[in-house]
């Protein structure tokens, strides 16, 4: 049989977006088209946004260049360098270029981007007049500045202000003229634009606000300005930085509908449907887009369509903004004025340069402007696209995520200030410097790419905060921020609460069901998914367990160490011991010859360095003596601490160590989204912590307090104060409700502190505080789910269950 | 002379899983796909000689159980961002019986 032969794809403009779209479409269907690429510029594919770096002197364009000439041919990729395409023709799918050359396409992707817009003012067409957009824009200000000394930037945007940053580091006196009284006013506020443009002076910019140009001055090159009020400035090299049009001529010219510019779809698909359109020259949804962000997104659901995978669609992008210029750090998002029926939240430390403004319209935020301290623009923005409701921290929220508790990284609040020596990632060691060359070397723009090449951010993620303003700074202008909607891995679309809500509606089973109702892209998924799904699974289905789908600690019920032993932590109730208890753990430790022992935090003992060969037989040991596993390994309910309480502590008020061996009783084995800690303290002195632990509970003197959604771990985490009952009784059942709420709604890998601070507190209280029925219910459902649940792995394995993980076949020679 | 060693049976590994194989040597991991494809790769990560067979499997590369490496079971390289490699060998499954070219 004959293969079906490959389609033409032909790419008109080889920018960022369009090449985007190549890349993607790679990765879905490297076969299926032969590709040819027209560029009309002479180069690869380069960065758009680092032009202001290059210019400033901070980047080379070798840096910058995103795929160069060899890529294309790696690729079997036909570019056509330097071609100016003239015609499309649809009728004979043709593109045409300038110099004749003609490739017939059975798709095309139209990505001509944009140009400088030029005032149309008497005398425009002088030399030495530009804009600012592609590589030969800069060739001619670094050109300019080694010749001529003034010049003059019209425009006070984000791009005039870049352009003038850099005329000036190339040496050159530089002036911004703006039509308006302060900068940026498309992005900042009047505060804010005030404290840049009183930087920008410290730096040696120089300003005329409200100034409207008349007429450019000169014979055959710029020589001035003259302005509407008469006055005149003199100008050897004149920058236009007024905006950006798309271009849209060519397919305007093939007949296609092109209104501000090309007119497409959700999918990205102009009128004609062999013919699909991405970037700056597309208009989707009455939006035109000057920034990277949205084009990547187009990007991607583009080459979703060009594969005929048919799933994507573009929905409009929420975008946000930073200047690229060094040691300036600004942000804003949104509707950043407001109007009468939002509120402000507003910082302002003149002397200290830092303005923070939040615009909150029903407890959500709707815009931001932010200026010196940006650290926090991202989580902000983050929580405008989520929607999120702030009310429960409505009051602190300016002093930033560091202030609910960023371990570490307090002080740090300026990014764009920090040495290239400051560490980042404490986890991995990894410092600003390596992430930014690693940004820029390796061509990054998303967190992804910079947890997979630099590990930053990867492991416990407390940094991601550092690392997406990182990111932000370095590439400026926008950057692919994550979207809103987080797939939960590589392998599906789909959210953690898509899943598990297909898994509820349509009754799935098993993996495999799965993945294959919900049209995995893999077949067997990877560890991401697998272990989500597998915990979702399990919540439905008490019984259910597929062993290879969850990390090892849970398959071999130890804690893997970093030289492959393992650790093994019995349970101790509520921390209680008796001498018996201690006598079989040495006698334990003895036998199998454990190199280190260590009491936890939670009240235990931990034994470390156990051979997997050894456990089953440990365990049958401890297991006679009474002993159930620890779940220290676990995402599962871990421990409930204790303080001595009313038997023997002078100022306790109740039995702290009976209730927290009942709620241990009550809790231990469940699996949970993650793990899961509880704490009971005899009195408000609270030395059992009660009041950083998921579920904690302080005894008064009239009953006892129950406080939820703590942490002692990353970010250090207060839990918020849920409700005050009189009885113990009354204790366990808000304990398993709780609880139990918790496993049905938190996604897979979310504590309880992020769960609360994501749902809101009002949900908790509504579902388990408000409706008793309700809350009698998930008592029950925990119940239930705890029956399979506290059959002791332990002692099933040490009774032989899967003995094979733990054999190995050994082979001698 | 054959230098196939006959090292266990399909149904002692499960599906997605794996066994270890003890050598004087070198530890080996053996994984089964779903497609009872049987793999034989060194049993320590490229990166800091995490014990692969610990790890998930997935088509026909595992993740390794301490800082989530992704590698290859084909090909022993590191995929993704990271790079590395390490030793893969030859097997076999005949009648059920499942044979590794002797490493040694």
């Amino acid at each position: 049989m004959k293969q079906n032969p490959k389609q033409n794809l032909v790419l008109v403009g080889n920018g960022m977006a369009g090449m985007r779209t190549i890349e993607e479409l790679l990765k879905l269907e490297p076969e299926k088209y032969n590709i040819t690429v027209f560029g009309d510029e002479p180069y690869g594919n380069y960065n758009r946004i680092m032009l202001s770096p290059v210019l400033a002197n901070e980047k080379t364009l070798e840096e910058v260049m995103l795929n160069d000439d060899a890529w294309y041919a790696e690729n079997n990729i036909r570019f056509e360098k330097g071609k100016k395409v003239t015609e499309i023709h649809r009728t004979r799918k043709e593109v045409i270029a300038e110099d004749g050359t003609v490739v017939p396409y059975d798709k095309l992707l139209i990505a001509t981007g944009s140009t400088s817009f030029m005032l149309p003012l008497p005398g425009a067409d002088k030399y030495g007049v530009i804009g600012f957009r592609d590589v030969k824009d800069v060739d001619t200000m670094v050109e300019a500045a080694q010749h001529y000394k003034k010049a003059v930037v019209i425009g006070g945007g984000l791009l005039g202000l870049e352009a003038a940053n850099g005329l000036m580091k190339q040496g050159m006196d530089v002036t911004v003229v703006h039509i308006m009284s302060t900068l940026m006013e498309r992005q900042l506020d009047e505060p804010a634009a005030k404290m840049l443009q009183a930087s920008l002076e410290e730096k040696g910019m120089k300003f005329l606000m409200d100034h409207q140009t008349e007429e450019i001055l000169g014979d055959e090159r710029v020589t001035g300005l003259k302005f509407t009020d008469g006055s005149e400035i003199e100008a050897d090299l004149l920058v236009m930085a007024v905006g950006i049009k798309p271009n849209f001529e060519l397919a305007q010219k093939a007949g296609l509908h092109c209104e501000r510019g090309i007119v497409v779809s959700d999918t990205m698909q102009t009128f004609d449907p062999n013919i699909y359109s991405v970037g700056e020259c597309v208009q989707h949804r009455g939006v035109t887009y000057g920034l990277v962000a949205p084009l990547f997104e187009q990007a991607k659901v583009a080459a979703n369509h060009l594969a005929e995978l048919g799933i994507a669609r573009y929905e409009g992008t929420v975008t946000s903004t930073m200047l690229k210029v060094t040691g300036i750090d600004l942000f804003s998002a949104g509707d950043f004025h407001g109007d009468e029926e939002t509120d402000e939240l507003l910082f302002h430390d003149v002397a200290g340069g830092t303005y923070k403004k939040l615009v909150i319209r029903d407890n959500k935020i709707v815009g931001c402007c932010l200026y010196g301290d940006t650290i926090d623009g991202t989580w902000y923005f983050q929580m405008m696209k989520d929607g999120t409701d702030i009310s429960d921290f409505r009051s602190t929220i300016l002093f930033g995520q560091a202030h609910l508790g960023d371990a570490g990284h307090g002080d740090e609040t300026r990014v764009a200030n920090m040495p290239d020596d400051a560490e980042i990632c404490g986890c991995n060691g990894v410092c600003k410097g390596e992430i930014v060359s690693a940004i820029t070397e390796k061509k990054l723009f998303t967190l992804d790419d910079v947890r997979a090449h630099t590990k930053a951010s990867a492991s416990c993620g407390s940094c991601t905060g550092l690392v997406e303003s990182l990111l932000a700074h370095t590439l400026g202008g926008d950057y692919s921020e994550a979207p809103s909607k987080k797939p939960m891995c590589g392998c599906t679309d789909l959210t953690h609460d898509e899943v598990r809500n297909a898994i509820r509606k349509l009754g799935l089973k098993d993996h495999e069901d799965v993945r294959k109702s919900l049209d995995w892209k893999t077949e067997d998924g990877c560890a991401v998914c697998r272990q989500a799904t597998n915990y979702y699974l399990l919540c439905e289905y008490p019984e259910y367990n597929d062993p290879e789908s969850r990390f090892i600690n849970e398959r071999a019920h130890g804690n893997i160490q970093k030289d492959g032993s393992y650790s093994v932590v019995p349970r101790m109730f509520g921390g209680l011991c008796t001498p018996k208890d201690l006598h079989a753990i040495a006698d334990v430790a003895e036998k199998f010859d454990v190199p280190e022992m260590k009491v936890t935090g939670g009240q235990r003992i931990d034994m470390f360095g156990i051979k997997k060969e050894d456990l089953p037989a440990m365990w049958k040991d401890l297991s006679e003596a009474g002993f159930v596993s620890g779940h220290a390994y676990g995402k599962a309910m871990r421990t409930c601490k204790t303080c001595v309480g009313d038997t023997w502590c002078r100022m306790g008020t109740q039995d702290s160590t009976g209730l927290g061996v009942k709620l241990e009783e009550l809790t231990w084995g469940s699996w949970m989204p993650h793990k899961y800690k509880l704490a009971v303290s005899g009195c408000p002195r609270n030395c059992a912590e009660a009041t950083i632990k998921d579920f904690g509970v302080v005894c008064v003197d009239s009953g006892y307090e129950i406080h939820v959604g703590g942490n002692g771990g990353i970010k250090v985490r207060v839990t918020d104060f849920l409700t005050k009952v009189d009885t113990e009784e009354e204790v366990l059942e808000f304990a398993g409700a709780f609880a139990q709420f918790y496993r049905e709604d938190a996604h897979y890998l979310e504590r309880t502190a992020p769960w609360i601070e994501r749902v809101g507190l009002d949900k908790i209280k509504e579902a388990i505080l408000e409706d008793p029925e309700n809350r009698k219910a998930l008592y029950e459902r925990f119940l239930i789910s705890q029956k399979p649940a506290q059959i002791d792995p332990w002692k099933k394995h040490a009774d032989g269950e899967d003995a094979n993980q733990f054999k190995s076949i050994k082979i001698k020679a | 002379m054959s230098n196939w060693l006959e090292i266990t049976t399909l149904d002692e590994i499960p599906v997605l899983g794996s066994r270890v194989v003890e050598t004087d040597t070198v530890n080996i991991a053996i994984f089964r796909g779903k497609d009872d494809t049987v793999f034989a790769i060194k049993d320590a990560c490229p990166h800091k000689n995490g014990p692969l067979s610990q790890g998930i499997m997935h088509g026909d590369s595992v993740t390794c159980p301490l800082h989530n490496w992704k590698i290859s079971l084909s090909s022993g390289e590191a995929l993704g961002a990271d790079e590395g490699c390490t030793n893969v060998y030859d097997t076999k499954v005949e009648n059920g019986k499942v044979f590794l070219r002797n490493p040694v």
